[in-house]
């Protein structure tokens, strides 16, 4: 087993070694053993550039299955009779434990011996696990299935290119949710409802609209407005962004990421900054479903993908490659996303998708080519959450 | 003083009875009612994922409560009526959990395991896991502190002569601690069992850092939830918790009742009125 031992983590397990042991009340207890930092030389510096791919194929057979699988991922984010029907096609258990956000599960996992075999981090946290070392190179050997991909989602995905430590697992969008109840039937579809002053005075969005609590979303809004690129790294672009949400703060009733669509649904605000998945889910238990609508801002917006990816030190590499492949079955993401309501990056899955979100513009944009990921800048995300915090005052 | 009384009773009180109202609430929105109904209940009862975490919850709460309750009546005797070598630091760092924040704890929980699994795999060859024993373990660390304040506070206010007395009159070390300090500082002991009872079922920060595989307890699972909007479901497992808790409490006092009435039960006392409460006001402890 490859152990990703860090000077950093030796260090502070010699410190929690002698805690433990003074907590414990000195009883016989099993942290007697503190390894000296030095002892286990660090296999691979974690500041080496993107580790080259392919360095150790797992050498999995397709179908292979090498134990249990142990499945970490956000919660109801998987039919509960898929986990069954591969428990019952390869004859292991799945264990699903659940995280909440990226920034919970990365730490987890980064630490070493988690015991998961397959993760779903979105887009810029495999990036940055990549980075970090903490994703198995694929071996796409095992994956026959990965030929069921559209091409969009096969190759050139900003955060990992050549798909060589993830799989898309689902997508979506971000933007703007509306009560008509409020606004009226005719609402323009532009971020303008957010930054224009006038356009939210007309339609009664002051003091009743929520931004995302988060840097690159919110800001990356005022730059689509603005008819930037949301991964600018020009800081007069900033400049202007950061000037357009300090504005809008004084017209928002709070930045919101976790509650904006049930502030929608109740009432309490009538535009609303979110994510397309949550806002469906929330519209379909609604008295009346079509009070609301969904749209991305015609001067575009942010797509989203989390990802299915095996764990540097996963116990059983093969058992996750043969999920891997198993979700990209296209039954199996159909099934996926007619219980999701999430699109599917599964191009053989489309004609098994339930007709209804198909053909939803809210789930599946018409118009993908105004779509941006969020990319990683590097250095100058600093400047971006320094700007938010600038902006929010 | 009544009303202000019954208006802190509210405060407390208020809360819990909207939350079982809304638990029968058949909105998908919480806090807004749609008609009576017991849906939530039932998908509840349905939740493989959620029925199993509170089993797991369960299983590390009393493991861990357990097992604070020993090591931490224990440690608090040791401080309190021995003296040895390091006992100032020891006193010192046993108050260390209680004032760590949870999240560093947490992270010192997660590297020491991470890396204690690859020592034990390196020096003795077994694997290991994390899961419901590497929860209970961190769980354990943390509820002995608490554990062990509050029986000694218990400890100082008794009067130390008491053991001294049966040691004079022959007892052994172990009978003097079996009817006469226990007795004692029972109910010190079963506060802190109590407390960390409460502790580990309500733990969500050190929990997540230390699960494994297929153990989530129930908190941890709740919090996941949220990404995905939070249902009356969720009203509904805390009625039923808090339902727990009441038959928890109730049986609490029923045994405390017995024991008031039936007279010293554990009648092999040789003189029962050894255990009786001592004049606590005037003693000082007589430092031998």
């Amino acid at each position: 087993m490859t152990a990703l031992t860090t000077r950093r983590v030796g260090i502070a397990l010699v410190t929690v070694a002698a805690l433990t042991a003074a907590a414990c009340g000195g009883d016989d207890d099993t942290s007697a053993p503190a390894p000296a930092p030095a002892e286990e030389p660090a296999a691979e510096p974690a500041d080496e550039p993107a580790p080259a791919p392919a360095e150790e194929p797992s050498g999995c057979a397709v179908g292979e299955v090498d134990g249990d699988l142990n499945l970490y991922n956000w919660s109801e984010y998987i039919d509960p009779d898929l986990k069954d029907a591969f428990a019952a096609e390869y004859g292991v258990a799945v264990n699903e434990s659940n995280y909440d956000s990226n920034e919970a599960m990365q730490p987890i996992i980064s630490a070493g011996n988690s015991g998961y075999d397959v993760i779903v981090p979105s887009d810029y946290m495999v990036s940055i696990m990549i980075e970090s070392g903490d994703l198995m190179a694929l071996d796409k050997a095992a994956i026959p299935n990965l030929a069921n991909l559209s091409p969009e989602f096969a190759s050139g995905l900003p955060y990992d290119p050549a798909g060589d430590y993830s799989v898309p697992y689902q997508w979506g969008t971000t933007g703007l949710a509306v009560d008509l109840a409020v606004a009226g039937d005719d609402v323009p579809e532009t971020w303008g409802l957010v930054f224009d002053t006038d356009l939210a005075e007309q339609y009664g969005f002051v003091g009743a609209t929520t931004l995302l609590n988060d840097p690159r979303e919110t800001l990356g809004a005022a730059l689509k407005y603005l008819g930037y690129s949301l991964n600018t790294t020009d800081e007069a672009q900033l400049d202007e962004a950061k000037q357009l949400v300090a504005e809008a703060t004084e017209r928002i009733a709070a930045f919101e990421s976790d509650q904006y669509d049930e502030l929608l649904a109740t009432g309490q605000t009538a535009l609303a900054h979110g994510y397309s998945g949550n806002f469906l889910v929330q519209f379909d238990e609604a008295d009346d479903p079509d009070q609301y609508t969904y749209f991305v801002p015609e001067e575009g917006g942010t797509r989203w993908v989390d990802n299915m990816a095996v764990v540097i030190d996963a116990p059983h590499p093969c058992t996750a490659h043969t999920f891997i492949n198993f979700i990209l079955d296209a039954e199996n993401g159909a099934a996926l996303t007619n219980w999701n309501y999430y699109a599917s990056p599964n191009a053989a899955s489309e004609p098994l998708i339930d007709p209804e979100i198909l053909e939803d513009p809210i789930v599946y944009p018409t118009d993908r080519s105004m779509l941006e990921f969020i990319a990683d800048t590097g250095d100058f995300e600093i400047n971006f959450s320094d700007a938010f915090i600038e902006a929010k005052g | 003083m009544g009303v202000h009384a019954g208006v802190v009773f509210a405060f407390f009180y208020a809360p819990i009875g909207i939350l079982i109202i809304f638990s029968f609430s058949g909105d998908r929105i919480v806090g807004q009612w749609g008609g009576f109904t017991l849906d939530w209940y039932r998908e509840f009862w349905n939740n493989d994922q959620l029925t199993n975490s509170i089993t797991v919850s369960l299983q590390v709460a009393l493991i861990a409560t357990v097992a604070s309750v020993v090591l931490g009546t224990l440690s608090a005797l040791a401080l309190e009526r021995f003296r040895f070598r390091g006992r100032r630091v020891f006193d010192a760092l046993l108050y260390l959990p209680i004032i760590i924040p949870d999240v560093t704890m947490g992270i010192m929980m997660l590297v020491f395991f991470a890396e204690g699994i690859d020592v034990v795999d390196s020096l003795l060859g077994i694997s290991l896991a994390k899961g419901i024993t590497t929860i209970t373990l961190s769980h354990i660390a943390f509820c002995i502190s608490f554990v062990s304040v509050v029986v000694r506070a218990r400890l100082s206010g008794m009067d130390s002569r008491l053991e001294e007395a049966a040691m004079d009159l022959y007892a052994t070390r172990w009978q003097t601690f079996r009817y006469v300090t226990l007795p004692q500082i029972l109910p010190g002991v079963a506060g802190g069992g109590l407390l960390a009872l409460t502790l580990s079922l309500d733990d969500v920060v050190i929990s997540q850092f230390t699960s494994g595989p297929g153990a989530t307890t129930l908190p941890v699972y709740v919090f996941s939830l949220i990404r995905k909007g939070v249902t009356p479901m969720i009203n509904s497992v805390s009625v039923v918790m808090f339902l727990a808790s009441l038959v928890l409490i109730a049986a609490m006092l029923g045994v405390d009742r017995l024991r008031s009435t039936g007279s010293n039960v554990p009648s092999a006392v040789p003189r029962g009125d050894l255990s009786a409460e001592p004049a606590v006001g005037g003693h000082e402890r007589g430092d031998t």
